[in-house]
């Protein structure tokens, strides 16, 4: 089973829930950091890393002995990564989406492909080897976060129980690492925000489709807006994690949810248990 | 005319809830929510919006059914996997997945892809009670989130010089990727609130990092620092080693999300440390920038 854990709004405790669900489960487990423009789930399962992969992506590269400077590329190319004035084209390689169309358009064959790294996939251990943590990171000043986190999502298989940490927002990172999840868990805080937020993130999966549930973090914090909502549209709660500063502290430290509210630990035992029955919205 | 951003990296330290401070203590200024894809700063700021407008950006590939003889080559050339087989054994487009390249446009040998503008989203111009304000919403799921953030940035700019406002306000997009470099780039200042957090502590870092990147002066405010008073010394000398500048301390206060639900600002909610805090930080931000 594969949950993908995401949240509208960041902060919210999106990380906590999916390590805690990971750490949970008492089988094998893996678990997949998409969040790759600010990845944090390590901080927590602190894994022993044993290889780390780069990301590379394809960019054009001219053969100006071939280029006839007509400017085909630049036109064709919807992105504005190729650029021309009666010249061989410049390549801005950030704003590349490395679709193939320059090439396909160039007349004279002048284009080929070379690689660069936007970011790098890292594989290690934790639990004594019973989670594996593959963790997707952003080169700093790297735009483009799709391609990486694609590159986590291929490592993943069907026959283990995997969680996804997704990066926050409903743009196009989001709708990539929501992908093939079998569920959504979206994490939400009982305050306007979190409200606000939500009511996004529950429009992005329902158009994608998969069926969720939602978990309220500091619930008994802010006010009653979450709760009215998902009564209203029918959706079911899945977990309440209640407001402890003891909470802040572990985390601000790096301690897991069940280090400071360890009667937590069956409830999340119980979720991919309650997913399996069935909750649907 | 100066722009400061707002950022933080990570999600929930409090950015919003302080842009929306700097806002009320500002007097001059335009206000602008580069977080399209989760905007909240309206909330506080109650815009009244005066203009919509909408946000076309990029294409959509769409294939006429009936035109399409499902040769294939589209779905062999397009790289984003975007192009399935329908039931009828049709080629249909995956809108989610379509990054709007045209290649397989291109590549139909009976022309049978339409290529129309994409609708992403729409920006506002709106008067709020702490003067103008301009925002956006992002279509679900849609790209394009850095030129909706661009053109968040040009108007609000373009505002400031028309209403004779000296400086643009910018709540910026949580992360390092796209909406963020283009939320920064050619700014003034930026202002990155973290918390005292290990999580707080390594975003910080990549953010500084990006600031260095772009060559952005950048400022820190730790927020909630007495959660951990020993993690916000290592912040701070963190944030020097990065060639940034500590700007100041908030505490932990609960009264942030009292005065969200009532859809204020902190500073109109109630007086006290936190308050006292962020406009003496205010007013260094104001120093460095004037």
């Amino acid at each position: 089973m594969r949950i993908a854990v995401a949240s509208g709004k960041g902060g919210t405790g999106k990380t906590t829930v999916a390590v805690a669900l990971t750490l949970a489960s008492q089988e094998p487990a893996v678990y997949a950091d998409c969040d790759v423009e600010e990845p944090n789930g390590s901080i927590f399962l602190r894994p022993e890393v044993d290889r780390v992969e780069k990301v590379l992506v394809e960019v054009p590269e001219i053969d100006e002995s071939k280029c006839n400077a007509c400017g085909d590329c630049a036109r064709f190319c919807q992105f504005n990564a190729l650029v021309s004035f009666n010249t061989p084209p410049l390549v801005f390689s950030d704003l590349c989406h490395s679709c193939g169309g320059c090439e396909l358009v160039c007349p004279t064959g002048a284009i080929s492909w070379k690689k660069v790294p936007v970011g790098e996939i890292s594989f290690g251990t934790s639990n004594g080897g019973r989670i594996s943590v593959i963790q997707g990171k952003l080169d700093v000043g790297g735009s483009l976060a799709p391609p990486v986190i694609r590159q986590v999502k291929a490592q993943l298989t069907d026959d283990v129980f995997t969680v996804v940490d997704s990066p926050p927002g409903t743009s196009c990172p989001v709708i990539e690492s929501l992908g093939e999840a079998d569920y959504v868990l979206l994490v939400t805080e009982a305050t306007p925000f979190g409200l606000h937020d939500l009511k996004l993130a529950v429009e992005t999966v329902r158009e994608l489709g998969t069926p969720f549930s939602v978990v309220i973090n500091r619930f008994d914090e802010g006010d009653s807006g979450v709760e009215d909502y998902c009564a209203s549209e029918k959706i079911h709660i899945m977990v309440r994690i209640p407001h402890r500063r003891e909470m802040a502290e572990a985390y601000s430290r790096g301690g897991n949810l069940f280090d400071a509210i360890p009667e937590m630990l069956d409830v999340f035992r119980n979720i991919p248990v309650t997913i399996e029955k069935g909750v649907e919205v | 005319m100066k722009e400061i951003v707002i950022i933080s990296g990570k999600g929930g330290t409090g950015k919003t809830s302080i842009t929306g401070c700097f806002a009320a203590l500002a007097e001059n200024a335009v206000l602008a929510d580069c977080d399209v894809d989760a905007a909240d700063l309206h909330m506080l700021l109650a815009p009244q919006v005066m203009e919509t407008t909408d946000f076309i950006s990029g294409h959509q590939a769409v294939i006429r059914e009936d035109d399409c003889t499902a040769c294939g080559i589209c779905m062999e050339k397009c790289k984003f996997n975007a192009i399935n087989l329908t039931e009828e054994g049709k080629c249909r487009v995956d809108p989610y997945s379509c990054e709007g390249c045209m290649v397989c446009v291109q590549v139909c040998p009976v022309n049978a892809i339409d290529f129309p503008d994409s609708l992403c989203g729409e920006w506002y111009f709106s008067h709020t009670r702490f003067g103008p304000m301009v925002h956006a919403k992002l279509g679900i799921g849609q790209e394009n989130s850095g030129k909706l953030v661009s053109t968040v940035r040009r108007e609000a700019a373009a505002k400031a010089k028309e209403l004779e406002k000296d400086l643009v306000i910018v709540d910026g997009p949580p992360g390092i990727g796209c909406p963020v470099i283009a939320s920064i780039t050619g700014a003034s200042l930026l202002v990155v609130v973290t918390e005292p957090t290990i999580s707080g502590k390594h975003d910080m870092k990549r953010v500084l990092e990006l600031a260095k990147h772009f060559s952005i002066p950048a400022l820190v405010i730790v927020n909630k620092w007495d959660i951990n008073p020993e993690m916000t010394q290592e912040i701070e000398k963190d944030t020097v080693a990065g060639g940034a500048h500590p700007v100041g301390r908030i505490p932990y206060d609960r009264s942030f999300t009292v005065a969200q639900i009532n859809g204020r600002t902190l500073v109109e909610e109630k007086t006290g440390q936190a308050v006292e805090n962020i406009t003496t930080i205010w007013e260094k931000i104001w120093q460095t920038i004037k």
